[in-house]
């Protein structure tokens, strides 16, 4: 019995917000610390489709280690820049770039996925389900699409579904190991699939193909939804 | 290991590079070792050419590197996904001639392209990545080298506690998938700890690898789940087999000059 208790749905502000959740202190200024983010559901709430121990890993310590990673550096990072030490700051920008993306990254991917009972599967309505239609043809193209790239994708990364800000279209990319989709250009992050091995490797071995398939039952349209009317607001 | 014919018919290049490649204009032939390049040998014979690598068994039994590496995990990895990656190959050697006639490590150097990778270099890569990995660790593993292998070790990272955390540092700072090498420098005449992503290997910048470790997830995940750490610490501590790294370093030296001191054979 998962011990935590079902939280009420995170608006997008709230998520937000839940990014920096806590200020504390060190030397003379004060550094924004960051925290692992609450899933919004149970462990166990996503079967069959994700099982509740790959969901226990992967927020608990893969995501907690990204959180606990990030920190660090942006303390050492703070350190370094304060000494005048260029050679320490840049160094730390890998480590940078793949704890903060890991943490970015699982963020939205917590919100992407909702048990079946609270909508997950339910296919997008209203202008995401429109623009779907309109950029891929069909939201099953865009499902093909997106398992076909994902499978794809050699070593480990993530794919996504994103808003070209600037273009005003939808666009499928993929992005590797833990950079988050800024890095590939003005887009927006509506949907990411985390196809690293330790997303699916307990339940679905290596066929990554199957994940990709079964993960569409619990993915959240409704945050997608919202996500891409605010962008279009 | 498997084995490949070396006739070949020559079908043409259609079917070698992937439609995305830009590299349309690459002459492949160049990067073919010598005794292949001459068209004599690909053309003319209306032979069926049967290209065929096979999954090489570990040198040990499955359940051999426990408990340091479960039977279900290593079933799981060399049954399982090692065997899609040679399967994998061999449809994509079925549809391209041109390679038939490659041995493993020059399969793996010609499909590298020069840093422009073609489409079989990742299945091929990991194939013998995986042979090589399998073959650096033995039952009963771990401790030091002795005597030559520990000289040059000594020399070139000061001591062997130094190479031992560069080692392990470099395993935990490798973001994403990849493998870890202890690889002799070609140029540098001297051993080195070096860090790949996804399938790349030191074969392709000439380098002489002495010792691998797989950190892609799905090397440890089932035993150790994200505790990396613990992993390469068992690796080095009960699974390495320095006989082997020594074994591989005496072949090293008929291509590398390492000067003095001249390192006996243990």
């Amino acid at each position: 019995m998962a011990l935590r208790t079902v939280f009420s749905r995170r608006t997008l502000a709230s998520l937000r917000s839940g990014l920096c959740s806590s200020i504390s202190p060190i030397g003379n200024r004060s550094l924004v610390t960051f925290s692992l983010p609450d899933l919004p559901y149970d462990y166990g709430a996503l079967e069959p489709a994700i099982s509740g121990e790959i969901m226990q890993l992967h927020h608990q310590k893969h995501h907690q280690t990204y959180v606990t990673n990030y920190n660090k550096a942006l303390e050492q990072l703070e350190e370094a820049a304060n000494k005048g030490d260029a050679p320490a700051v840049v160094k730390l920008q890998s480590a940078i770039k793949f704890n903060g993306g890991g943490h970015i990254n699982h963020s939205i991917f917590w919100q992407n996925l909702a048990p079946v009972r609270e909508g997950g599967g339910e296919p997008p309505k209203g202008s995401l389900g429109w623009g779907i239609d309109e950029h891929f043809g069909s939201l099953e193209a865009l499902v093909s699409k997106m398992n076909a790239e994902g499978a794809a994708l050699q070593g480990s990364g993530w794919v996504w579904l994103g808003l070209d800000k600037e273009l005003k279209k939808l666009v499928v990319e993929t992005t590797a190991n833990q950079d988050p989709l800024v890095t590939k250009g003005p887009l927006v992050p509506l949907l990411g699939i985390d196809v690293w091995e330790h997303a699916y490797y307990l339940q679905y071995k290596n066929v990554r193909p199957d994940y990709l398939k079964n993960i569409w039952k619990v993915i959240n349209w409704k945050y997608a939804s919202k996500v891409y009317e605010k962008e279009c607001a | 290991m498997g084995w490949v014919s070396t006739h070949a018919h020559f079908l043409g290049n259609s079917g070698l590079l992937s439609s995305n490649d830009c590299a349309s204009n690459l002459n492949l032939k160049t990067l073919l070792p010598p005794r292949l390049r001459s068209s004599r040998v690909r053309s003319g014979e209306a032979r069926k050419v049967v290209a065929f690598h096979g999954l090489r068994r570990p040198p040990y039994k499955l359940d051999a590197l426990e408990p340091y590496m479960s039977q279900k995990m290593v079933e799981m990895h060399w049954g399982e996904y090692q065997r899609a990656y040679v399967e994998g190959l061999n449809k994509q050697l079925e549809k391209n001639n041109i390679l038939y006639g490659c041995t493993m490590d020059e399969l793996v150097t010609v499909t590298y392209n020069n840093g422009n990778p073609l489409p079989e270099f990742n299945n091929a890569a990991q194939v013998w990545n995986h042979d090589f990995f399998w073959e650096s660790m033995q039952p009963g593993g771990g401790d030091i080298p002795k005597q030559g292998l520990l000289q040059q070790i000594e020399k070139d990272f000061g001591s062997f506690l130094d190479f031992r955390e560069q080692f392990i540092e470099a395993a935990l700072s490798l973001f994403g998938s990849g493998w870890v090498w202890l690889v002799l420098k070609r140029q540098k005449k001297k051993l080195e700890v070096v860090k790949t992503s996804n399938a790349i290997t030191p074969l392709v910048w000439d380098d002489i690898p002495i010792l691998a470790l797989d950190v892609w997830e799905h090397a440890y995940y089932p035993d150790y789940k994200n505790d990396r750490s613990s992993y390469v610490n068992a690796f080095l501590d009960h699974l390495v087999s320095w006989n082997v790294a020594t074994g591989r370093m005496i072949r090293a030296e008929a291509f590398v000059n390492l000067g003095e001191p001249t390192i006996p054979v243990a």
